[in-house]
């Protein structure tokens, strides 16, 4: 069924490749053109064949509901609902009880942002970067508007890390939420998430991190994070789409307020009021995405069996390339923290004169998939002062030779602009 | 990683020399009626959100008729050609005809293949000038 279990470091990448479909089927994509290289896994990762399995297999094998039906198949559904719960748990050095199963790091954020935000009012402050997705600002946002708080923004330095001489005094008595991205899906940048949550603890707040960008890339310990909450996206971490968790510390859990209501989640209702169930059922409200928890919980076999630590040194090898390549591209502007111990692996770039949609259109008909535009991150762009940007994400599947091709179709794309 | 699935660039891909022909790119770089004017009958601004795309008209109507279209902003070179071409396509044209003019005469106008995810690029400028008029009840 996979070969994972075959693979040791340092990583096979041509044995990982026949994992994923799309380089094992060499299928022509919608348009009849092959793809090239595919470097948009910060948008969504490729899915391996185990995760494909273990989805298949919960349809074809005990499709029942989970929690309720007293036969074999629910129950057998159940059971592999819950491993997947334990798995991701281990995974991120947490306990079973402590993860709740989301639509994705945007459901677990807007979660927090109603549970948490609704005991806000005028005087709080939640602190969050420039840098942040729209998933980890408009929340915010918007609960701010509603309760009377404020947002506060952590600017960058020059380098593109976060500024944390300035995170020091905007983290103060008021600030009852720090909420950050472990790494920003624009620029890179790897936030010192430690840093942050003992400065947030300090002043008495919750510290929140959206490690969509994260989880799946490199080691993440909840415990030596000290975060009180984290938000992830399985799709971005090789699992399927649909499907995400949230993190809370037990004692947070039990405290905070449900935020979708309905079956599931309930211990007891009467006409007047209800009770609810103990986290994490507590915030799992209807019929959850089964299939989708269980080929999370494969994506989290796939990965442990690889090494996360493998994983990330083979992202970091493949981003330093590409950032070499790039770099000796003239009229090519790249954006992010030049250290690598600062970055994700990911590269965020403009083709100088050429609007990023232009590129976008280019690098696809040469079979290079890359997503161009303000990755949901306006705030960033306008700080930045600029219009978007093409951005190259990779995952534990990418080769140098993907970003060959890339380079090799940025050269089209300057003869057709001629720039 | 001899092992690796990559198949070759084209030497030349005639797919996006279909797409950034001479002529689109020729309007992208040489806009026509590029500019502010005023006064005007109206002027109509809109936003493709996505793309972060801006456009701005400005237009004057004379005996139902469009004697003078300029505009303004910033975007891709669909969009920017789109508008360009749209702007000498209108001049002289009654307004009636201008409100039915729909999405296939405006591809057409650029004489490209667009594909979904170009075609609000292709259509931010019939967008402008159309909602420009409603707005304005011209």
């Amino acid at each position: 069924m996979t070969t994972a279990n075959k693979i040791s470091a340092p990583l096979d990448i041509a044995a990982i490749r026949r994992d994923f479909p799309l380089y094992s089927e060499r299928k022509l994509r919608p348009g009849s053109r092959s793809v090239v290289a595919y470097l948009d896994s910060a948008a969504s990762s490729l899915t391996p064949e185990p995760v494909l399995a273990a989805m298949d297999a919960y349809y074809r094998e005990c499709r029942a509901n989970v929690h309720r039906g007293m036969y074999a198949e629910s129950e057998e559904a159940t059971r592999r609902y819950d491993l997947a719960r334990e798995k991701l748990a281990a995974f991120l050095g947490a306990a079973p009880e402590e993860i709740v199963f989301t639509r994705g790091a945007t459901e677990s954020l807007n979660l927090l942002a109603y549970s948490l935000g609704r005991d806000l009012g005028p005087g709080d402050e939640a602190v969050i970067s420039i840098a942040e997705h729209h998933a980890n600002l408009v929340p915010w946002q918007q609960i701010a508007k509603d309760r009377g708080f404020a947002v506060k923004f952590i600017p960058l330095a020059a380098d593109m890390t976060l500024d944390m001489a300035a995170a020091r005094t905007i983290i103060g008595p008021k600030t009852k939420i720090v909420s950050v991205a472990y790494a920003s899906n624009v620029l890179g940048t790897i936030a010192p998430v430690r840093e942050l949550a003992d400065l947030a603890h300090a002043a008495g707040a919750i510290m929140v991190v959206d490690a969509a960008q994260a989880v799946g890339h490199r080691r993440i310990d909840v415990k030596e994070i000290d975060c009180d909450f984290l938000a992830l996206s399985g799709h971005k971490m090789l699992g399927p789409t649909g499907i995400g968790a949230l993190f809370g510390k037990r004692a947070r859990l039990e405290k905070l307020a449900p935020f979708l209501f309905g079956g599931d989640m309930i211990l007891d209702v009467r006409k007047e009021d209800s009770a609810w169930n103990e986290a994490p059922s507590k915030f799992e409200a209807g019929t959850p995405n089964i299939a989708g928890a269980i080929g999370l919980g494969a994506a989290v076999d796939y990965l442990a069996a690889l090494g996360i630590d493998a994983v990330r040194e083979h992202e970091k090898e493949i981003t330093a390339y590409a950032i070499r390549k790039l770099s000796a591209i003239p009229g090519l502007s790249l954006y992010g923290p030049s250290k690598e111990k600062d970055r994700a692996g990911l590269i965020a770039f403009n083709v100088d004169g050429v609007h990023p949609h232009d590129v976008a259109t280019i690098l696809d008909r040469h079979g290079v998939c890359l997503r161009g535009g303000h990755h949901c991150a306006m705030p960033l762009f306008r700080e930045l002062g600029l219009n978007g940007a093409m951005r190259a994400s990779f995952g534990v599947y990418s080769t140098d030779e993907d970003v060959d091709a890339l380079v090799a179709a940025i050269a089209k794309v300057k003869a057709v602009f001629k720039v | 990683m001899t092992d690796m699935i990559h198949n070759q660039i084209p030497e030349a891909s005639t797919e996006e020399e279909r797409i950034y022909k001479e002529n689109v790119l020729d309007h992208y770089r040489n806009p026509r009626n590029r500019g502010a004017f005023s006064p005007c009958t109206f002027r109509h601004r809109e936003i493709n959100a996505s793309c972060g795309d801006d456009l701005e008209m400005f237009v004057t109507v004379e005996s139902g008729k469009i004697s003078r279209i300029a505009f303004v902003g910033r975007g891709c070179a669909v969009s920017q050609a789109a508008v360009s071409m749209l702007t000498e396509h209108v001049q002289g044209k009654m307004l009636v005809e201008i409100e039915t003019m729909g999405k296939d005469a405006m591809i057409g106008l650029l004489g490209i293949p667009i594909g979904p995810s170009r075609l609000k690029c292709a259509l931010l400028g019939l967008k402008t000038l159309q909602n420009g008029m409603v707005k304005n009840k011209i």
